[in-house]
């Protein structure tokens, strides 16, 4: 019996450790993707295809670290998806004006902007105690009606931009694409901020469990705060990007993303009630919902499709996710009890 | 310590039955504030234009937010014992695809009205399976399903829209009871209302509602099958969602795949307007259907003096913050009388 026990306890752990290394599952489910497009479209697996799809999933990556420290204390923010399309238009609207703006100039305003949505969500959430899901809606059409109101539902052309500022998201720095370099640069920063500083760490302690996060006297009301500031900051930083990209801001830009950075969160393993997610995980998730949407154009599956197929990941993440650790908790209960 | 001893603890303790903020005088002030509202937005818009207060005018105005109120009602059941349902307007864009597709088909109007009703049905009762199945929260079950079922709607009809529907089914949505001025849709959102209030107010059911929704483990434990209720309620939400997109249809006399996407947020706006708590466990109908009239006329009175639609959305969007910060800043204030 004994023998049974610790077998029993050994498998917990592994089971455990196998539900905790997601990152480990979700490059294995990367690469077989990748295998299994690959032999379908010979175009696909191309350095340059390669390079679109990092390009493609870089907006999305840096949207989507802001969501998941939301998403770790527990909270959810629908709101960013509206403060990138304010911001970059906002800023489109200022650059096409002003040729002679120096590009930092005009990523410094985006973020700006987004951090000041942030941080109303998060004086909404934190100090007035709105629930995250109603502040967040709010802010979503408030935020979305206020980019109709700026641009009087006119765009902001290619044309009317000056030619530095269309650079920044076409240059490279150090040879790597400035998108990307962007997105290494915000991924350390944040990595070191969740994992070693003490507010970083108290994310996660106040997500895991909020009551005992107040008992050893962590200031709860300053973590909510942040995180939705972060959240709006890096949205209003993802606006200026993606209106240098495409080189266009439309009162209708990027409708829908919040729900993307949600996905890629969720299939990255970040819990959805609070206290775990990693960088590396939610880059990962990222990564794969843009493989999924270029795999799509690649073997020719109607772009409708894609909504449909954006909504049954992330229910199949979510219940992959409560099947494993449900069995997780039974191997360990089992081990325990007897 | 005898009974007296212990009630005296209890009443000193401030749990007695003339605490002066119980949630029931809440619910008649805020019911008044509504009232109030109404009132002052009525005087308002028959001062912008003086066709505002006839009969046909306050009839007719109810066309615009019908589907959007027996949306509401079901969506209060859903506020209120706790959960959320963020699919809702997409599962009205999925069964009304599944109707107009089938109808383009060469189905028959009703029976492919009929199925649209059981798409929507059936999409409501995945989402309620889903739920409490899974275990995991609400929000992002039906994140998905809000995205998976629009998603459908986009795969069944792409880039068409159907249209041509027959004159009897455009009744449904544009008609009149017979010579009375009341449209048919209004009639049935008032049958609806009905119906929603017995059965939350005057029922077993409804009292379980509100159990579930201000303690769920304790319902539980007491006997009350948690799930099922969770599963009749979000069954029932999707078959108001496909009834609600067979009304669309018929009003506009046209199906696309993109119809309802603004709902949602105008509905969790009413419902929370309306009372009801986002924590669950409180609300009533008669709230919500005051506050459906009050967002409706207030648009409607917008709308005369030619508010853009994305200015209104702004408003209305503060009005739901509003909503929100006004029962907190209204307890506090008491609180410190």
């Amino acid at each position: 019996m004994k023998n049974l026990d610790t077998n029993t306890q050994h498998r917990g752990q592994l089971l455990r450790r196998i539900s905790g290394r997601r990152e480990i599952v979700l490059s294995a489910f990367i690469i077989i993707l990748i295998i299994a497009v690959s032999i379908r479209s010979p175009y696909f697996l191309t350095i340059s295809n390669f390079k679109n799809i990092l390009l493609d999933s870089s907006l999305l990556m840096i949207l989507a670290i802001g969501q998941m420290m939301v998403i770790i204390t527990a909270g959810i923010d629908l709101s960013v998806a509206s403060t990138l399309a304010f911001s970059g238009m906002a800023v489109g609207l200022i650059v096409s004006n002003n040729g002679g703006i120096h590009p930092l100039l005009a990523i410094l305003m985006g973020t700006g902007i987004g951090m000041v949505i942030g941080s109303l969500n998060g004086f909404l959430i934190s100090k007035a105690g709105i629930p995250p899901i109603i502040a967040t809606i709010a802010a979503m059409v408030i935020w979305r009606g206020s980019t109709f109101i700026i641009s009087g539902g006119a765009w902001v052309d290619a044309y009317e931009m000056p030619y530095s500022f269309k650079q920044i998201a076409r240059n490279t720095t150090l040879l790597v694409p400035n998108l990307i370099f962007i997105v290494i640069i915000v991924s350390i920063i944040f990595y070191y901020f969740l994992g070693y500083t003490k507010t970083g760490r108290q994310i996660y302690a106040f997500g895991s469990n909020p009551d005992a996060a107040r008992f050893v006297g962590i200031n709860v009301a300053k973590i909510n705060f942040l995180v939705y500031m972060f959240s709006g900051t890096l949205a209003g930083l993802g606006g200026v990007l993606w209106v240098s990209r495409y080189a266009s801001a439309q009162s209708n830009t990027a409708t829908g993303f919040e729900l993307l950075t949600v996905a890629a969160c969720v299939i990255g393993g970040v819990f959805i009630f609070g206290g775990t997610g990693t960088i590396t995980g939610v880059l990962l998730g990222s990564f794969l919902l843009s493989i999924v949407a270029n795999a799509l154009n690649q073997i020719r599956i109607s772009p409708f499709w894609k909504l449909a197929i954006q909504g049954a990941i992330i229910l199949i993440a979510v219940i992959t996710d409560s099947i494993l650790s449900r069995r997780v908790e039974r191997t360990l209960r089992e081990g325990g009890g007897s | 310590m005898n009974v007296t001893d212990i009630s005296k603890g209890i009443s000193s303790a401030g749990i007695s039955e003339k605490e002066p903020f119980s949630a029931r005088s809440l619910f008649i002030r805020w019911e008044s504030i509504l009232i109030l509202l109404i009132i002052i937005v009525v005087i308002i818009n028959s001062n912008i234009s003086t066709h505002f207060l006839t009969v046909r005018t306050l009839f007719n105005m109810t066309f615009n937010f019908m589907e959007l109120g027996i949306i509401a009602l079901i969506m209060s059941f859903v506020i209120i014992i706790g959960q959320i349902d963020l699919s809702v307007g997409s599962n009205m864009a999925m069964s009304a695809a599944v109707m107009g597709i089938n109808y383009q088909m060469g189905v028959n109007m009703w029976v492919a009205v009929i199925l649209g009703l059981l798409a929507g049905t059936l999409g409501g009762f995945f989402n309620g399976v889903l739920i409490t199945r899974v275990k995991i929260h609400s929000i992002i079950i039906t994140l998905g399903t809000y995205s998976l079922f629009r998603g459908i709607a986009y795969v069944i009809l792409g880039d068409k829209a159907v249209s041509s529907y027959t004159e009897k089914f455009l009744y449904l949505g544009q008609g009149r009871i017979g010579n009375s001025p009341v449209p048919v849709e209004l009639a049935i959102f008032s049958v609806l209302a009905v119906i929603f209030g017995i059965i939350l107010h005057k029922s077993r059911f409804g009292r379980y509602m509100y159990a579930i929704g201000n303690n769920e483990l304790a319902s539980r434990y007491s006997g009350i099958s948690v799930d099922r209720i969770k599963v009749i309620i979000y069954t029932a939400s999707g078959f108001i969602c496909a009834l609600a997109g067979v009304l669309f249809s018929s009003r506009v006399s046209v199906t696309r795949p993109n119809m309802g996407e603004a709902f949602l947020f105008e509905i969790v706006t009413v419902v929370l307007l309306g009372g009801v708590s986002i924590y669950g466990g409180q609300g009533t109908i008669f709230g919500v259907v005051l506050s459906l009239f009050l967002v409706g006329m207030l648009r409607y009175g917008l709308s005369l003096v030619n508010v853009p639609s994305n200015v209104m959305s702004v408003i209305i969007g503060c009005i739901l913050i509003f909503a929100i910060l006004l029962p907190k800043v209204l307890r506090r204030v008491f609180a410190v009388r």
